[in-house]
């Protein structure tokens, strides 16, 4: 019996209500009094001297309130980076300045260069068009090995090279894995790429920036995952605001998926030219500009050797990776390819050997960062790519390498720095052969064959590191940020609650699955409690959403900050009752003295608070509000398996996929329909990264996929409804509510299983050359493959 | 600037545009209309789908002074008179439809628009009247779940 309310039951979202009549609020949905408009001049082109700007004819046109240029932030901080790498040698990664508005040089397509601020946007834009750069163009550095070549042309004249780092991992394990690779039975090499892709929120990223004078507060609205962070970082680094001044408000954000993690240019812009003008100023992001300012994900180019027995028994992993850092550090780009990357090296496995290195290089392209999943699925394709092609080499079944090497004993510390809490790999595994029919697989193929069609089966586990993150460790690891999550609970005299929480929702559904956790525990409805989020003014301080981290941690804190308010009531209740605190029982919104029949209820006990006439004055405070901090311990390790059917065809190359099914572990679930969706949105990204979306630049590097038109989105059509599971659960054994996360798993477990299946395809066919092609598979890639 | 007047949700409104002033900027920043939501500049998200004269169009495709005299329905005008959410509303929300909610005005007039042409689509039919919808949360899964549903049709033969 499903359940109706509390932790475990579906509930339908109550945020669905204002988003499906137009009256959510989103951050181009504010417009202030007297508002004036923002519109960049970006750089056309990749890499160039900037010469000067020539600001007067766009300053003369009708409307313009004042043209902003680099010089007007020379003494303004640069954008921040939040996480510092150490390279292989002990010695800190290479670190760019990061201006505001371009100073002296152009670095990718989209530099911001110069702003107009006008009465209209169209005056704005208008006047844009007449702001006069003059540029001398450089030869840029788009390809990365290129980057890296002597000689190469410098993406930033003050570092040594494009090099940012050259991180290994762990270091200390490198001779013991390259003898392992030398003397082992069988290596299994695998080159491939991981494709540059757009996240692609389909709310465009906007900023309004207000000023008020006669107290000289700054508030910025923008579209955040995070406006606590963007608060200190903006406040702190760039603007010298302190926080008690300055307020950021993200209200409804259109997704993220990691893209609005960041701290962007067009924030620090608006909230400084506020203060300048004297006005609010917004900006309002276009999508052809989107394309060209927000943090790509992925880019990586790696080389991976797995080394096996003779039973199939991995023995050692060494992978070399070029990771794109684009031209600037985005706010957590370093961290990406190495702590998000590195660590989940080991994938479901136990391989006892593992050397990681990577090579993180500047170019003159956008900015890469964290997008849904971050890191860790690019760990996963190549893992499980390299681990197919083993199979195939050495003729054991793909289910079956993968059983003889899955970790089967928790906790789990893996080669590479992380220990699995627990998990149940086999479990997700036989869900998965059951409800994708794996078994009627061959009839399926048969049929296909009939009308034509190659028929592929892929399949491969996943793991992710999740609930991001233990502070100490990860300060240790190069973070400048603790990674935390806060709640305060404000329970109302007549009994209702407000949760304020410094995680933010940008489409996960908290209002309503935080909700049903706080009103479980109490055993009150859902209705009584409110979740507020999104503004700097009103929650306590918290790191926000990303990371498949809100339930985990800040979910966390919630249930913390509550038990100190059922502590405290049941104080109250024990006062009212002239009993024992240690005797109160609280179930259903009651509190009953342990034996007898006395009781009083929720309300009762609010109410004594706030009206303390009989009250313990002398033993607590009056009132009934509590806040804490949760800091995990260790990450949460959400696993599973997917199953990918496809048919492509023979004559055009055109891979359909017939069917996806996913088994996932997230542990212990609040609200199942909201998870289904998670993992739903999460396959639509992995299978849109596995067929369709590719950032392309050419090579005097113009993004040629800067729009719908050119930039493979999945529609309705690319995809198949989904199969999916998620009915393996082991609890996270650390946190008090046994939750993984599972925002990024579709994302991150999907593309090896699209791949898989397009090879197993071709293979199957007879095309037995085939052992890899890279994303997007698209048909022209998968015909060449069947060509040669 | 040109005088414009239409009939949106039901009232009659008029304003002030410039010859290059879009429906949906009319809507939005004109007549504060703001659950019409601009995705992209191409023409190619479907985030700005209203109806003009009962067909679903794109707003940002037309130009507001093109729909001089026009019935114009938003998702605002969308809801049951009484307030309460219309069966393709109600459906999106019984099957988490929705994620972020951007896409979702856009959806909901094409989805609407769909079954007034085709009142019982198949699984197929629904997404090949999406194309020019795009979702980045949902994998749109539930989406077509959710049309099936409104459109009175048994969603246990989409899979779970
Ligand atoms: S805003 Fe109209 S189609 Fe994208
Ligand atoms: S619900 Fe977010 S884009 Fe569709």
């Amino acid at each position: 019996m499903p359940k109706d309310h509390g932790i475990g039951a579906s509930q339908k979202r109550r945020e669905d209500v204002r988003f499906l009549t137009g009256r959510g609020r989103y951050t181009d949905d504010i417009n202030l009094p007297g508002q004036a408009h923002a519109c960049f001049v970006r750089s056309q082109v990749a890499h160039g001297r900037l010469n000067g700007v020539d600001t007067a004819a766009a300053a003369a046109m009708p409307g313009v309130i004042r043209v902003f240029t680099g010089a007007d932030f020379e003494g303004v901080g640069g954008l921040p980076c939040g996480w510092q790498v150490t390279d292989r040698h002990g010695q800190p990664m290479q670190e760019p300045g990061h201006p505001v508005l371009a100073q002296g040089k152009v670095r990718h397509v989209g530099d911001p260069i110069a702003v107009v601020v006008a009465e209209t946007f169209e005056q704005a834009r208008d006047a844009a068009e007449m702001v006069d750069v003059d540029i001398t163009e450089l030869d840029p550095v788009i390809d990365m090995k290129a980057a890296l070549a002597d000689g190469a042309p410098k993406v930033h004249d003050d570092l040594s090279s494009n090099l940012c780092y050259d991180w290994g991992f762990v270091e200390d394990n490198r001779a013991a894995v390259d003898e392992a690779i030398r003397n082992a039975h069988h290596v299994t090499t695998l080159e491939l790429v991981n494709n540059r892709l757009v996240p692609n929120a389909m709310e465009p990223r906007v900023a309004v920036g207000d000023y008020n004078f006669a107290t000289d507060d700054s508030t910025l609205y923008t579209t955040s995952q995070n406006p606590h962070v963007i608060r200190l970082l903006m406040g702190a680094f760039v603007l010298g605001i302190p926080e008690h001044k300055l307020r950021v408000v993200a209200p409804d954000v259109g997704g993220g998926f990691g893209s609005k993690i960041f701290h962007y240019a067009e924030e620090a812009f608006c909230t400084f030219a506020a203060k300048q003008l004297r006005r609010p100023v917004k900006w309002t992001c276009q999508r052809s500009e989107s394309f060209i300012t927000d943090a790509h994900g992925r880019d990586h180019v790696t080389k991976i050797e797995l080394a096996l027995d003779k039973e199939g028994h991995f023995q050692a992993i060494r992978t070399e990776t070029y990771a794109n850092m684009g031209a600037y550090l985005s706010t957590f780009a370093p961290s990406v390819p190495t702590w998000l990357h590195g660590t989940l090296m080991a994938g479901n496995y136990k391989t006892p050997l593992i050397y990681v290195n990577v090579k993180a290089v500047f170019t003159n392209t956008v900015p890469v960062d964290a997008y849904r999943g971050a890191g860790r699925p690019e760990a996963t394709f190549q893992l499980e790519r390299v681990i197919d092609k083993a199979a195939r080499e050495m003729g054991i079944d793909p289910v079956e390498i993968r059983r003889r090497n899955f970790i089967t004993e928790f906790p789990y510390a893996t080669p590479v720095a992380v220990e699995y809490d627990t998990g149940d790999y086999h479990a997700t595994l036989d869900k998965l052969l059951e409800i994708a029919d794996v078994a009627g697989f061959d009839k399926r193929r048969a049929e296909s064959a009939k009308r034509g069609k190659l028929r592929g089966l892929g399949l491969n586990c996943y793991i992710e590191a999740c609930g991001i993150a233990p502070s100490q460790l990860v300060g240790q690891l190069g973070a400048r940020a603790g990674l935390y999550e806060s709640a305060t609970v404000r329970v109302n005299a007549t009994g209702g609650l407000v949760v304020m929480t410094g995680s933010h929702s940008h489409g996960q559904g908290h209002e309503t699955s935080f909700a049903q956790v706080v009103a479980d525990m109490i055993g009150i409805d859902e209705n009584m409690v409110e979740i507020v989020h999104g503004d700097t003014a009103n929650t306590p301080m918290g790191m926000g959403t990303y990371g498949s981290r809100s339930l985990a941690v800040g979910g966390s804190a919630m249930v913390r900050a509550t038990e100190k308010i059922i502590a405290k009531a049941k104080k109250i209740a024990a006062h009212l009752m002239e009993a024992s605190p240690d005797d109160i029982e609280l179930k259903d919104g009651r509190f009953s003295v342990a034996g007898t029949d006395k009781s009083v209820a929720w309300g009762d006990v609010t109410l004594a608070a706030y009206v303390p006439h009989n009250y313990p004055l002398e033993e607590i405070e009056p009132g009934l509000e509590e806040t804490a901090f949760y800091d995990p311990s260790n990450f949460t390790y959400p696993a599973g398996a997917y199953a990918c059917e496809v048919e492509v065809d023979p004559d055009t190359g055109k891979v359909t996929i017939c069917s996806f099914a996913a088994a996932d572990d997230f542990g212990n679930i609040v609200n199942p329909m909201i998870v289904d969706g998670q993992v739903h949105g999460g396959l639509g990204q992995g299978i849109g990264q596995a067929l369709l979306e590719g950032a392309a630049y050419d090579e005097s590097g113009q993004l040629l996929t800067g729009s719908y038109m050119d930039y493979a989105m999945p529609r309705a059509g690319d995809l198949p409804s989904f199969t999916i599971d998620h009915s393996c659960q082991t609890p996270c054994t650390h946190n008090p509510l046994g939750v993984k996360g599972c925002g990024e798993a579709g994302a991150i477990g999907s593309p090896p299983a699209v791949v898989n299946a397009v090879v197993d395809a071709l293979q199957r066919a007879g095309h037995s050359n085939v052992t890899h092609i890279d994303m997007p598979l698209t048909p022209s890639r998968v015909w060449a493959a069947m060509q040669g | 600037m040109t005088k414009v007047s239409m009939t949106v949700n039901g009232k009659p409104v008029s304003g002030e545009v410039e010859g290059r002033t879009l429906l949906v900027q009319f809507l939005r920043e004109g007549q504060g209309l703001t659950g019409t939501h601009v995705g992209c500049d191409t023409s190619q998200c479907g985030a700005c789908v209203v109806h003009v004269d009962g067909k679903a169009v794109k707003s940002c495709t037309i130009f507001a002074a093109e729909a001089e005299g026009a019935e114009v329905t938003t998702i605002e005008g969308m809801a049951n008179p009484d307030g309460s959410l219309s069966t393709i509303q109600q459906a999106f929300q019984d099957h988490h439809g929705l994620q972020c909610g951007f896409c979702t005005p856009g959806m909901v007039m094409s989805a609407a628009a769909l079954l007034a042409e085709n009142p019982k689509p198949t699984e197929a039919e629904i997404r090949d009247y999406l194309e020019g919808n795009i979702c980045r949360c949902t994998g749109y899964h539930n989406i077509v779940k959710a049309i099936l549903a409104a459109s009175g049709q048994d969603v246990a033969v989409a899979a779970e």
